[in-house]
């Protein structure tokens, strides 16, 4: 019952990986990153079930916390570096 | 019961990997970066949210039932809040979203990159 799930997340993160190689501006690649993240989370928790015993659903926890303050932190760096350069290159 | 929970979360999960994959399709497939995150949107919040439904129906009560339930609450929570910076960094930083009327006259002179 956990295959199905398991292998269209791995389907979806193999998707992202591709949207981030390909994004052409910065801020495509960021928001691959983060969906990348999230679904590693949900990749975790449906592992967990199919493995029996639930082990790992404070590694999700955590993964979770993590992916949000790191997609925050690249934000704020690339902030404050040159502003228009980084959305114009391609 | 026991066979009533297992069809309504097998179907909550179905569901949700279908809500996954069709994110992640719009997330490949959209032109902009501004519809990309729509597309990242559906995934975070309705793929995520019925997977985890789905699998807190199996968990039972106890304490994986919390953990789910932090889970869940928290990827909402962050998801949305980090397509919001996402966003506003991006048009803060000069990313200008594609509208209808950049197409008509694009031809002439170079608009706003994709």
């Amino acid at each position: 019952m956990y295959i199905i799930p398991a292998v269209i997340l791995l389907i979806v993160m193999g998707i992202a990986l591709c949207r981030a190689f390909m994004g052409p501006t910065l801020y495509d690649r960021i928001l691959a990153v983060n969906t990348f993240g999230t679904k590693t989370v949900l990749f975790i928790a449906v592992i967990d079930f199919l493995s029996g015993r639930q082990a790992f659903l404070d590694i999700a926890i955590v993964y979770a916390l993590i992916n949000f303050i790191s997609v925050i932190g690249i934000l704020r760096f690339f902030e404050y570096s040159s502003k228009t350069a980084l959305a114009e290159e391609d | 019961m026991e066979l009533l929970l297992d069809i309504v979360s097998w179907i909550l999960l179905i569901s949700g990997s279908f809500f996954t994959l069709t994110g992640a399709l719009g997330l490949f497939r959209f032109p902009d970066f501004f519809t990309r995150t729509h597309a990242a949107g559906v995934t975070d919040t309705a793929g995520a949210g019925l997977i985890l439904t789905g699998l807190m129906l199996q968990a039972g009560w106890g304490l994986v039932l919390a953990k789910l339930l932090l889970i869940l609450l928290f990827s909402l929570l962050a998801s949305t809040t980090a397509c919001h910076a996402m966003a506003k960094a991006a048009l803060k930083s000069g990313l200008k979203p594609q509208t209808v009327n950049d197409n008509s006259n694009s031809e002439e002179e170079t608009s706003s990159k994709p």
